[in-house]
């Protein structure tokens, strides 16, 4: 396993994310287990987004241009 | 924000240059299927992420999932299989694993690397996508002419469909429509499928929903229909037309789609929904009898099947059938209108197609007057 950092949340979070795990029926071990995996999770969402590289989102926007779309 | 794709993943099998070049150079060795039109489009779509997150023809495992379960393996929601076809005497010397080229008229359109080959059930497949297997069904008398055997695995695109020069000013991709609509800011946008010439009914429902959104995502769809259905020229005409006198044109952006008509009802209801959030939709518009065809539907049975997606991650906007009240002086719906009948002017498609062949433009209250006139320059009107 890699090693392992401490970070801080609120107190209030940190009981709301308990009681999920809780709830989970043993999906999730612990509280840092679940903030890892939803973390991981939308980490990679957000590298999903990138679909185009921005020569063709401009190869893009000429084409739209030259149609009449922009 | 847009639309996220479906699957989180807008797919790119498109092929650049130079690895365009080296695989056309391997696609005249290999082993050849010949496509016809739809399929080749079907191709396109495909490699450019119209059908995301799908990066091929469906392996067996898929198909079976989506005919049972209306989701993919991986639970993904998804209703229409997406196969092809193979006859079984023309596939000596291919086999899993191998790569093949997949031609349009004689041309490489892509290559496909096959991950399975397996055979299927018709009368199933009819069945669980249609309902039916009443084999006057238009859906399932395509189906019925398909072949034996269906192979899966992904593909890579080499060259484009040829298409008219009619249509191609209006053919965008989502990658297209995602910047687009990014461009013009727009965070919510409503998807409009259609196959018709608009009507006042059309109207009233596009604007209903553009009240609550951003932009307008008109996206007629273009491809093999049946006989008597309007010709996609008139269709596109039209709406150039409507959107001319009667749109905000900074709110409304018209684009085609390509692909055949299933006429699978509610489970196709889903299908363009699906494509449509590919496009960057966040909402899309379900009326009457979506994808339907004759009585084989429920006038609002694309409305239930939504109720089994919770996780779409495209929200459908269902609006009811409008029509004119002579009583309230404008187009309304069953919802808002109090009056009786004897005050209701109903749109029909059938009375509006009947004036038109005649010449005719349509009363106001059922159809624009610049619609009709655009529509009667045309001298073939229908699909033969």
């Amino acid at each position: 396993m890699n090693e392992k950092v401490a970070v801080y949340i609120s107190r209030e979070l940190y009981e709301r994310v308990k009681k999920e795990v809780e709830e989970s029926g043993g999906e999730f071990k612990d509280v840092s287990e679940y903030i890892e995996f939803v973390l991981e999770e939308l980490l990679k969402e957000e590298n999903e987004e990138a679909v185009y590289t921005k020569e063709e989102e401009e190869e893009i926007k000429r084409r739209l241009r030259a149609l009449g779309y922009m | 924000m847009v639309a996220k794709p479906h699957g989180g993943k807008l797919v790119n099998k498109v092929s650049r240059e130079p690895r365009r070049s080296r695989l056309l150079e391997e696609a005249r060795e290999l082993y050849q299927i010949s496509l016809d039109l739809d399929t080749a489009v079907d191709v396109e779509n495909i490699a450019h992420g119209v059908y995301s997150p799908l990066e091929g023809f469906m392996i067996q495992d898929d198909y079976l999932h989506v005919l049972e379960d209306m989701r993919l393996s991986d639970d993904t929601p998804w209703t229409m299989p997406l196969i092809l076809d193979l006859d079984p005497r023309k596939m000596r010397g291919i086999s899993e694993g191998d790569d093949v080229t997949l031609a349009f008229r004689g041309s490489p359109l892509a290559i496909l690397h096959i991950e399975e080959i397996y055979e299927w059930d018709k009368k199933r497949y009819v069945r669980r996508i249609y309902g039916t297997t009443d084999p006057a069904h238009p859906g399932i008398a395509q189906v019925m002419q398909r072949r034996e055997l269906l192979i899966g695995g992904p593909i890579e695109l080499l060259s484009n469909v040829p298409i008219s020069p009619n249509f191609e000013r209006y053919l965008l991709w989502p990658a297209e429509t995602r910047v687009l609509f990014e461009e013009k800011g727009w965070r919510r946008i409503a998807g409009f499928q259609t196959r018709n010439v608009p009507h006042m009914g059309h109207e009233y429902i596009q604007k209903a929903a553009l009240t609550f959104v951003d932009g307008l995502f008109i996206n007629p769809l273009i491809g093999k229909k049946k006989p008597g259905d309007w010709r996609d020229e008139v269709i596109l005409e039209a709406y150039e037309a409507l959107i001319r006198y009667y749109y905000p044109r900074d709110a409304t952006v018209l684009a085609i789609l390509r692909t055949r008509m299933r006429y699978a009802g509610p489970r196709e209801a889903v299908h363009h929904a699906i494509i449509r959030k590919n496009f960057g939709c966040t909402h899309f518009i379900i009326g009457r009898d979506h994808a339907g065809v004759d009585n084989y539907y429920g006038p609002y049975d694309a409305w239930q099947i939504f109720q089994e997606f919770p996780d779409l991650g495209i929200t459908p906007l269902f609006i009811r059938e409008a029509f004119y009240c002579r009583k309230c002086n404008g187009m309304v719906n069953e919802k808002i209108c109090p009056h009786d009948e004897q005050y209701r002017i109903r749109i029909s498609g059938t009375r509006i197609r009947e004036m038109i062949k005649k010449g005719e433009i349509p009363p106001s209250e059922l159809m624009r007057p610049e619609v009709a006139k655009a529509i009667l320059r045309f001298k073939e009107l229908f699909v033969r």
